[in-house]
């Protein structure tokens, strides 16, 4: 590692294990002049000069006010920033190709408000945020994502030119943060249901063909399996309903690797999977997932959708 | 709340920097050409009309097209587009173009920016107290601005007033160090624009009938002077202006060329003075006669008028000596004689004659006096005297007999010339006000004042004052009270009941002060505060070691205040604290582990004369703290009973 990088790495890391909250010191707050402020330093050298030329003991005093101004407004930014609590959250999982959202919390406990914050972790994709006086506030910084995977939260420019505009103050901050990102669907029609092997067993085990009675939802249930009509008869009392379906439940959807053009470069297949996976979902059609080394078995609902789609994000062919 | 980062503008700045430009334009009003109010007027309108019905702001063609229409007019009125008339009607107009035009954040910018430029320009026109307090509060009102700008719709109008006001506060103790340490350069730098000095009044070179009167009805103040000593009696107080020999009938002037050196012998102890003089953009001085010592850089000429070889385009301060008795010039030159008895050939027949008739068997001493008595006969003083033909001292003499100062020296000085004795007018100044409460003299223009010198055998050139053989008083009292009544005259010189005049010396000493102390703080002041900080030498670089030490200890000071500031505690916990206080004062010391319930527990055996009082306070305590009822009065009256 070379020294730069080190120097780097001891100023900007954040000094916890990525769950603890962060105040911004005097050491972690840089700041320069900004567009705004050159205009009004060369605003004030004119001045200057007009006030020397046509010998203006006002316009002395007018041009010093200003100078002094400008350096009370430097420290009043700097002031924004200093002692600003950084606590990060949580982000859930998007796919490829949306924008993330990593949420941090954002506290106040000095007696000015801090506005006019703005924090980006790429360049153009921004979040401004203000603070009011002994308050906090989750705010989430949008990320765009490609790839699969585990997305970590790169360093964080927070910046703010407020309360002038002549100064632009910034810290970087660089949490332990990192969002799940689910592969980018493929749109495909399903691979045909192959029979289960083992099927007599599983029989009546929640397959759909044959309606066969009512049972109470569980959490792991889809919405989508939500009987409404007859849940609305208990008038919202009694829990919500899921239609039990029974017999031909040997056939099974099984979204497996090998079902996929191994032609294909891997990414697509993984984004073909992706594609099933969620047609399947949409239907109510309970799936499972084979890919090599990982077997889950059939299912259906959230926990299972969501589980599924972690395996996809972090496969590796 | 948070939002996606923007640039541009919302919709409720706008007004604030409508408020901007209005505060910053508005005042140029007064000596701008109509049409250019008119039309900053309406773009400032036209801008707030747009902004009220939300509606597209116009093309840039079209705001080019008015630029460039400005820009011409401009130039038709002021027939350049610099300068100070004119670079100032440029920054209104663009300020006001630039409404018409705000669309992101930094076009804000710009405005906020000229904003700022716009409040120095009121300067080159005023710097008077007032003016100066009404650019703070400019400047306090364009700070809020951009303030708004940056803080976006949360920042709402009363604590961006306030963060305003707070910042403009902080920034003085800058403004004070840079004022009195920064390097001050004599200016200007380059020529300056002719306009640059417009608008000031005071004697004028040359001197024909009305020129003076004129100048009576102004109350503005031609200089100041501080006495080391005592003030000497008014009717001594004669300062003198330009001395004027060549008349050619109507207008009276000073000779252009080469005089002879004067010679002076004092008579008496000279005084000392200081005088501060305000732009006259003249190049003399006005010094009480007969001036001594004279500042550097100033000479006198051959009639004792003190002169500079630069006009004075602002207000200067001079020390000068004076000598109440002298004799000037006993022996003079044959040729400055011979100017001081010319007469323009074929005018004021009638002067001529009488003045040859007393002439026959009388001393020059008598015929003076023949004409002061002339004079005090049928003469009156006034300041709307007839007008004159051609033959004016005939008319004023034979015919009207009423005029102010400049006539009757003027008819003085023909009636000397005609009698054969060398006579000029003197004009300058006469008399002055003497304010008891900053021991200053103040003499105004109101002040101004002509007067002839003749000159005598072994006695050289005398001032012979024929206004004072007509109006005493004049000379006596002042000018108020030599006017019959209902004559016009300012009304500063002209009100003059106790109070009135109280409020006046107080607002002119006041205005003294500012002027000395504040506006004439110039190099050479630097120089002498430096040395009495302990800096005698001081070159650029004592100056910015100064300057840089001062400002990062200000700066020192902010950044501890910014900070450090104190977190404030919970009034309920602040108020817990007072009690604790108050059982420390009886001797019952607080562990810091004990909760509010065992300390009560302790009290009770250890103290039981407190265990009651002190019961109410915790159960107060326990019911602001812990809760949904946060109200505290509970816990100050129960605290209240401590005691």
């Amino acid at each position: 590692m070379g020294i730069v990088a080190t120097i780097k790495q001891q100023l900007f890391r954040w000094r916890s294990d990525g769950t603890a909250p962060l105040r911004l010191g005097q050491r972690r707050i840089f700041i320069i002049p900004s567009r705004g402020g050159l205009l009004y330093a060369l605003a004030l050298v004119v001045m200057l000069i007009g006030a020397i030329n046509y010998n203006l003991a006002l316009g002395h005093a007018l041009v010093f006010l200003l100078a002094g101004l400008g350096i009370v407004g430097m420290i009043h930014t700097f002031r924004n920033l200093h002692g600003l609590i950084i606590t990060p959250g949580r982000s859930a999982p998007v796919f490829a190709g949306e924008t993330a959202h990593f949420e941090l919390t954002l506290e106040n406990d000095s007696s000015s408000p801090r506005l006019a914050l703005e924090l980006a972790a790429e360049a153009g994709n921004s979040v401004i945020a203000a603070v009011n006086r002994k308050k906090s506030l989750k705010i989430k910084i949008p990320l765009s994502t490609e790839k699969r995977g585990w997305l970590k939260l790169p360093r964080v420019h927070l910046s703010t030119r407020y309360p002038l505009g002549l100064f632009t103050a910034w810290a970087y901050l660089q949490p332990e943060m990192r969002c799940l990102i689910y592969p980018q669907p493929i749109a495909a029609s399903l691979p045909v249901a192959s029979p289960s092997p083992v099927g007599g067993e599983r029989h009546g085990d929640g397959g759909q063909n044959d309606f066969a009675g009512f049972r109470e939802r569980q959490p792991a249930d889809s919405p989508r399996h939500v009987a409404w009509k007859a849940s609305a008869r208990n008038a919202g009392e009694g829990p919500l309903l899921i239609k039990q379906f029974s017999g031909g439940a040997e056939v099974e959807l099984i979204l497996d690797w090998r079902l996929t053009n191994d032609a294909l470069p891997d990414e697509t297949r993984i984004g073909i999977l992706t594609g099933w996976l969620l047609t399947a979902d949409a239907a109510g059609t309970p799936f499972g997932l084979s890919l090599p080394g990982l077997q889950i078995a059939p299912a259906s609902g959230d926990l299972h959708r969501q589980h599924c789609l972690k395996a996809l994000a972090l496969f590796q062919p | 709340m948070s939002t996606p980062a923007r640039e541009a503008l919302d919709r409720h700045t706008t007004p604030w920097l409508f408020a901007t430009a209005l505060a910053t334009t508005a005042p140029h009003v007064i000596h701008q050409p109509l049409w250019l109010s008119a039309l900053a007027t309406t773009m400032l309108l036209w801008a707030t009309w747009l902004w009220w019905k939300d509606e597209r702001l116009p093309g840039r063609w079209l705001l080019i097209l008015l630029v460039v229409a400005g820009c011409a007019g401009i130039l038709i009125e002021f027939h350049t587009l610099f300068g100070r008339d004119a670079g100032v009607a440029m920054l209104v107009m663009f300020m006001t173009m630039k409404l018409l035009e705000l669309k992101s954040r930094r076009d804000a910018m710009v405005v906020v920016t000229l904003g700022y430029f716009l409040l120095l320009t009121h300067y080159l026109y005023s710097q008077s107290i007032p003016t100066g307090l009404w650019l703070l509060a400019a400047m306090w009102l364009v700070t809020a601005t951009l303030i708004r700008l940056h803080g976006g719709p949360d920042s709402p109008p009363r604590p961006t007033l306030r963060l305003a006001g707070v910042m403009c506060l902080q920034a003085i103790p800058f403004m004070l160090v840079l004022y009195l340490l920064f390097p001050r350069i004599a200016g200007p730098l380059w020529g300056l624009p002719s306009d640059a000095h417009a608008g000031t009044t005071g004697l004028s070179e040359t001197m024909s009938p009305g020129s003076i009167a004129q100048l009576a009805q102004n109350a503005d103040i031609a200089f100041r002077v501080r006495f080391d000593g005592p003030v000497p009696p008014k009717q001594k107080l004669y300062w003198r202006g330009p001395v004027m020999e060549q008349f050619d009938g109507t207008t009276w002037r000073p000779y252009e060329g080469r005089h002879p050196a004067a010679h002076l012998e004092m008579l008496s102890p000279p005084i000392s003075y200081e005088t501060t003089l305000e732009a006259h953009n003249q190049r003399w001085l006005l010094a009480l006669d007969a001036p001594g010592e004279l500042p550097a850089e100033t000479f006198l000429n051959g009639t004792l008028a003190a002169t500079r070889r630069q006009a004075l385009t602002e207000r200067q301060r001079f020390r000068f000596s004076a000598n109440l008795d002298y004799r000037f010039n006993a022996i003079e030159d044959p040729s400055v004689l011979q100017r001081n008895l010319a007469l323009p050939e074929r005018t004021n027949p009638k002067t001529q004659v009488l003045a040859k008739q007393w002439r026959i068997d009388r001393t020059p001493e008598a015929i003076i006096r023949k004409a002061l008595t002339l004079f005090t006969s049928e003469f009156s003083y006034t300041l709307q005297p007839p007008l004159l033909g051609r033959d004016g001292i005939d008319e004023f003499l034979f015919q009207t007999k009423r005029g102010f100062c400049e006539h009757y020296a003027a008819a003085f000085v023909v009636l000397m010339r005609a009698a054969g004795i060398p006579a000029r007018v003197v004009s300058g100044y006469q008399g002055g006000e003497y304010n008891p409460l900053d021991g200053y003299l103040v003499i105004r223009q109101s002040d101004a004042h002509a007067w002839a010198e003749v000159w005598l055998e072994g006695k050289g050139w005398i001032r012979v004052d024929p206004t004072a053989a007509v109006s005493p008083a004049r000379i006596e009292t002042g000018i108020a009270d030599a006017l019959p009544f209902g004559e016009p005259l300012p009304a500063m010189v002209q009100w003059r009941a106790e109070w009135v005049r109280t409020l006046r010396y107080r607002w002119e000493a006041i205005n003294n002060a500012w002027n000395q102390n504040v506006l004439g703080y110039n190099p050479q002041r630097q120089r002498e505060l430096l040395a009495r900080l302990g800096l005698p030498d001081t070159d650029w670089r004592s100056l910015a070691i100064a300057l840089g030490s001062a400002c990062s200890l200000l700066v020192a000071v902010l950044m501890l205040w910014a900070l450090y500031q104190r977190p404030e505690r919970d009034p309920v916990i602040r108020l817990w604290h007072k009690a604790l206080r108050h059982l420390a004062r009886r001797k019952v010391d607080y562990q810091p582990w004990e909760t509010p319930l065992e300390l009560t527990r302790r009290i009770r055996e250890q103290h039981p004369e407190l265990a009651e009082s002190f019961q109410h306070v915790v159960d107060a305590y326990l019911v602001a703290r812990y809760s949904t009822d946060n109200s505290l009065t509970a816990l100050r009256d129960a605290i209240a009973q401590l005691r």
